[in-house]
């Protein structure tokens, strides 16, 4: 999660501007339903019946399902991260570290993982935010599972697998998630390595007065913060969305069926671990990577392979490695790292057995 | 009267540093803008979601962007006088 951003909207009388507001939101919505609904039979009217593909030509498909995909993921991404930084924009960092402050391991964990899905956090805040929450006495454990949750559960990983793989998946995959952190925050907590914290973090006094950016936002900030947040992921994701969803649309139009069964099925134990290590350095391309796999997935990559290659994605990736690293010493970092990917490895072998 | 701009360099950071000089050449203010990219003393101010602003050792705002209008009023709150 971004930090907010607000952008200039114009001064107009309070009762105007509720009404342009709501109204504004209200067409929007609108006009969202309507091309989220329009968009599957558009492509096919437009490259079967307009284009004159013949319904069993591969190239055609390809086509279809390349449009198809992009415009769904697209719209999904505008409409969800709108809703969810709207809904965010009623939490903050300084509420979830009082909410944190002297609760105890386990219900402690609990509630750490889940306020970081809900909070707004960006990953480039992890040391300052780790230095308030440890400098103000949150236990190290309780901070990990805030840390590790909150960028794996993220949105923009939640839909791209609702919009790639179904619901039941992105619902598998949060409930993975949200787990992970739990325990692994909490095996941090138990081995007692506060020692492998940088001692800066306990020498930093906390002066002043915090400043809670949740506080006194209007609709209209609160609409303009998550219209500028949908615009900067965007503009961020979309040149690896479209790459990986025309490579995916040529694995689905040309690589043989069950391809990737020898390779990578539930059988294959080494599919997991690999998959997690590839994702570690692919952070900033997790948009691109998603509907690559997804085509992967239908040619027999093994769904829990799928899950856990998401996971090390965005939980383990090398920038916010080099940020913790800021607090943590080498050992917590090794640590931390082994922790989270066993957990992921664990998620991963799991799913591959049971499903 | 000190001006400081907290964030370790990433993409809101700068905008923010941006929008603070803009607000500060339409009030007509002498200021120098600093920016401080250390972590420790980022923490030390209590800010925990960077970019944050600082006016005269206090913490204004943190965690956004605000719009230079915005901006231009926090920094008439905290005090500052055009110099003539």
């Amino acid at each position: 999660m971004k930090a907010l951003v607000n952008t200039d909207v114009q001064a107009v009388p309070a009762v105007h501007s509720s009404w342009r507001v709501w109204g504004g939101l209200l067409a929007a919505v609108v006009v969202w339903a309507g091309a989220y609904q329009a968009n599957g039979p558009l492509w096919q009217w437009a490259i079967y019946d307009m284009s004159g593909f013949a319904s069993d030509n591969r190239l055609g498909s390809a086509l279809e399902f390349f449009f198809f995909d992009t415009v769904k993921i697209l719209l999904l991404l505008a409409g969800i991260i709108f809703a969810v930084t709207v809904l965010r924009s009623f939490m903050s960092v300084e509420r979830t570290r009082a909410l944190l402050g002297g609760r105890r391991e386990g219900v402690g964990n609990m509630a750490a993982a889940g306020l970081g899905v809900v909070t707004p956090f960006c990953s480039c805040s992890a040391v300052p935010g780790f230095i308030g929450f440890v400098a103000a006495g949150v236990p190290l454990g309780i901070t990990m599972s805030f840390l590790i949750a909150s960028p794996m559960v993220n949105e923009v990983a939640i839909v791209l697998l609702y919009g790639l793989f179904g619901w039941q998946v992105a619902a598998l995959y949060v409930a993975a998630g949200l787990v992970v952190a739990v325990v692994a925050g909490w095996v941090i907590g138990r081995l007692r390595l506060e020692r492998w914290i940088e001692s800066f973090v306990f020498e930093t006094t906390l002066r002043g007065q915090p400043v809670d950016p949740s506080q006194g936002l209007g609709w209209t900030d609160r609409f303009a913060i998550a219209r500028e947040e949908v615009r900067t992921i965007i503009r961020k994701i979309w040149p690896y969305l479209l790459a990986g969803i025309g490579i995916g649309a040529a694995i689905h139009g040309w690589v043989p069926e069950g391809f990737f069964v020898r390779y990578a099925g539930p059988n294959n134990a080494l599919a997991v671990p690999v998959a997690v290590g590839l994702g570690i350095p692919l952070y900033s391309n997790a948009a691109g990577i998603l509907p690559l796999v997804e085509a992967l997935h239908a040619k027999g990559l093994a769904i829990g392979t799928v899950l856990a290659f998401m996971m090390s994605v965005v939980a383990l990736s090398v920038p916010e490695l080099v940020l913790l690293r800021r607090v943590l010493k080498p050992r917590l970092l090794a640590v931390f790292v082994g922790v989270v990917g066993t957990g992921i490895l664990a998620v991963g072998f799991l799913f591959n057995l049971i499903l | 009267m000190k001006i400081e701009v907290l964030g370790a360099g990433c993409a809101n950071c700068q905008a923010l540093e941006k929008r603070t000089a803009e607000a500060v050449t339409l009030l007509g203010l002498q200021a120098e803008i600093v920016k401080v990219t250390d972590y420790g003393e980022i923490a030390s101010y209590g800010v925990m979601s960077t970019p944050a602003l600082v006016v005269d050792e206090k913490v204004v705002v943190a965690g956004r962007v605000p719009r230079v209008s915005e901006i231009q009023s926090l920094l008439e709150e905290a005090g500052f006088q055009a110099t003539p």
